[in-house]
């Protein structure tokens, strides 16, 4: 791996059209602003808030060979390798939970190295984005020393700590070429708000070179200004923002839905027989088959739907 | 399984599964006033366990960014991610945040289940067989080994031959490494394996050699029991105490937590 240039990152930013503007578009639009071998960070972590309706688009469009980093891998990352989207997952932990056990299609393109899993522990992930993010090549800290994960991580070194002579663990920084993030709401400018766990979103958006956000709903910029302090991604990072209901649809978004629990079960059973087919299967059944996102939710049907919904938002009854 | 045995012998005991034997038995080792960093599943539960019994004032972090929650009877979460996970809590941080209060020192006892582990309490979630071509890719560390590197650590996991193994196939989180000095001198000074509950007794480290011994066998259990589950030469001390058997109380507690059984089936 080689960490790109300080200045060739500082120029990327320069380029960027960084000004307080409009950047309302389709899910299709969104997708085209990511190129095919791209290094693709995706927001949210395991069932939480995961980008899914801008990687439904992204499978949809045919996108090939991402370089794809997440905190924690699940259902999402199946079909990223399923669609051949992907074949190169860099995250610390890949399944779709741990009530549905091992994934069966992680495990099928993995053991015939059809796809590359690259496994780095949960602070490596973060502290990679934050290294990024802060525009320095590395972040040291004090794990995956002495263990066979620091083995088999490309690029990370240890050191003598200058000032105490301890050994210590540097990461590289991750810059991603684009980061994918649903939040609950923002304005058309790109400014985000966040409820609930954060997960590295904002690390992310701060390392990647471009951004595109997913949102539940766009508020306007006089909402935003009225509790600035709330604003977690600022629009000056942000190159693209949709508006999608139910976007993290099968897996949860904080206070509004909750996974939907019957959904993934029906995922983990198509999947577990014959992972290759099932996968396809369910490819076609709810990714390729779909007219639009409002016809992929019709499909997981409105019962799933309100149940999620009334179990997410429940948080705020009492 | 011996947990059967447990079951058929003493019949007026409670009939509980190895789920919340394991439990039951280590929430049992969790004090008040701790700070735990949880995984999801048995460590959850046990967390919560202690929580409701004798350690009302443990403090519970989740890698998901959650700092002292009170996860809700009958909605446990998938995993430690997901809004159930943030019930009741009183800070939530960013991922990277609430693992960097290992770092700094913040937290006591780190808590998970493990799929393999060997005699130094190296523990392994990543590969079944060789690295480079596994029978088995498994998910991985998550937080697993960041954890086991910064915190002491209890592990809860079922008392296997294939489990317990003279060497892992894979370091995913660091226990002892090779024994003696040798965590330390990887750069870990810090945290270590504390304690390993299993379905079949409690299990703890040398204070030198840092290899895996008995300190306890769960009523029904005898050495050779604990032996012949071990894939190597596990030391049983003569005088090894028993642990007494799960209450009404706590299998109470366990089954309204987890009325489904998403964890203790």
């Amino acid at each position: 791996m080689t960490i790109p240039s300080y200045l060739d990152l500082r120029s990327k930013t320069r380029a960027r059209d960084r000004s307080l503007r409009d950047k309302v578009m389709s899910l299709e639009e969104a997708a085209a602003l990511v190129a095919d071998g791209d290094s693709l960070a995706i927001g949210g972590c395991t069932a939480s808030r995961t980008p899914m309706a801008m990687i439904w688009a992204l499978i949809r469009a045919g996108r090939r060979d991402l370089e794809v980093s997440r905190s924690i891998v699940s259902t999402e990352g199946d079909l990223l390798y399923a669609s051949g989207v992907s074949r190169h997952i860099i995250t610390s932990w890949f399944s779709q939970g741990i009530v549905w056990g091992v994934s069966k299609v992680m495990r099928a393109y993995t053991e015939t190295k059809r796809a590359r899993f690259e496994e780095w522990s949960h602070m490596a992930m973060g502290l990679r984005y934050r290294a990024g993010a802060m525009g320095v090549p590395f972040m040291p800290m004090r794990s995956m020393l002495g263990s066979g994960v620091l083995d088999r991580a490309e690029g990370a070194k240890t050191m003598e700590c200058p000032f105490t002579g301890e050994t210590l663990l540097l990461v590289p920084a991750l810059n991603p070429e684009v980061a994918i993030i649903h939040v609950q709401r923002c304005d058309a400018y790109g400014n985000a708000r966040i409820d609930g766990l954060t997960f590295m979103d904002i690390d992310m958006a701060m390392a990647a070179n471009k951004v595109i956000l997913t949102t539940e709903r766009i508020v306007s910029n006089e909402q935003i200004r009225r509790h600035p302090d709330q604003t977690k991604i600022g629009f000056f990072t942000v190159d693209a923002v949709v508006e999608v209901p139910f976007g993290s649809a099968p897996h949860e978004c904080y206070g509004l839905y909750e996974p939907f629990y019957s959904h993934m079960d029906l995922y983990a059973q198509m999947t577990s027989k014959d992972p290759d087919a099932g996968a396809q299967a369910y490819l076609d059944r709810f990714y390729h088959g779909p007219k639009n996102w409002a016809d992929y939710l019709s499909r997981i049907g409105m019962a799933e739907l309100l149940d999620a919904q009334r179990r997410g938002s429940g948080i705020y009854d009492d | 399984m011996t947990t059967e045995r447990a079951r058929v012998s003493l019949s007026v005991a409670p009939v509980y599964t190895g789920s919340e034997l394991l439990a039951v038995m280590s929430a049992r080792l969790l004090k008040d006033g701790q700070t735990v960093f949880a995984g999801v599943g048995i460590p959850l539960l046990a967390a919560i366990l202690a929580q409701k019994t004798h350690a009302p004032g443990l403090t519970i972090l989740f890698e998901g960014g959650v700092i002292g929650p009170f996860v809700e009877a009958g909605k446990l979460p998938p995993s430690t991610n997901e809004q159930r996970c943030s019930r009741r809590a009183n800070m939530l941080v960013s991922i990277t945040e609430v693992l960097l209060l290992l770092q700094r020192g913040y937290v006591d006892v780190g808590f998970m289940g493990g799929a393999q582990i060997d005699r130094f309490g190296n523990l392994n979630s990543s590969f079944i067989g060789d690295a480079e071509n596994p029978k088995i890719r498994l998910p991985g560390t998550g937080g697993g080994n960041d954890i086991a590197s910064l915190a002491d650590m209890i592990v809860a996991m079922k008392h296997e031959k294939r489990r317990f193994v003279e060497k892992v196939d894979f370091i995913t989180s660091p226990g002892f490494l090779d024994g003696g000095d040798t965590r330390a001198q990887a750069g870990l000074p810090a945290g270590g394996m504390f304690r390993v509950v299993t379905d079949l007794g409690i299990l703890g480290f040398e204070a030198e050699s840092r290899a895996m011994t008995v300190l306890a066998l769960h009523p029904g259990v005898s050495a050779d029991d604990i032996k012949a589950n071990t894939g190597f030469d596990l030391p049983v001390p003569d005088d090894v105490e028993v642990t007494q058997a799960p209450t009404m109380d706590e299998l109470a507690i366990l089954r309204e937590l987890d009325p489904e059984r998403l964890y203790t089936a």
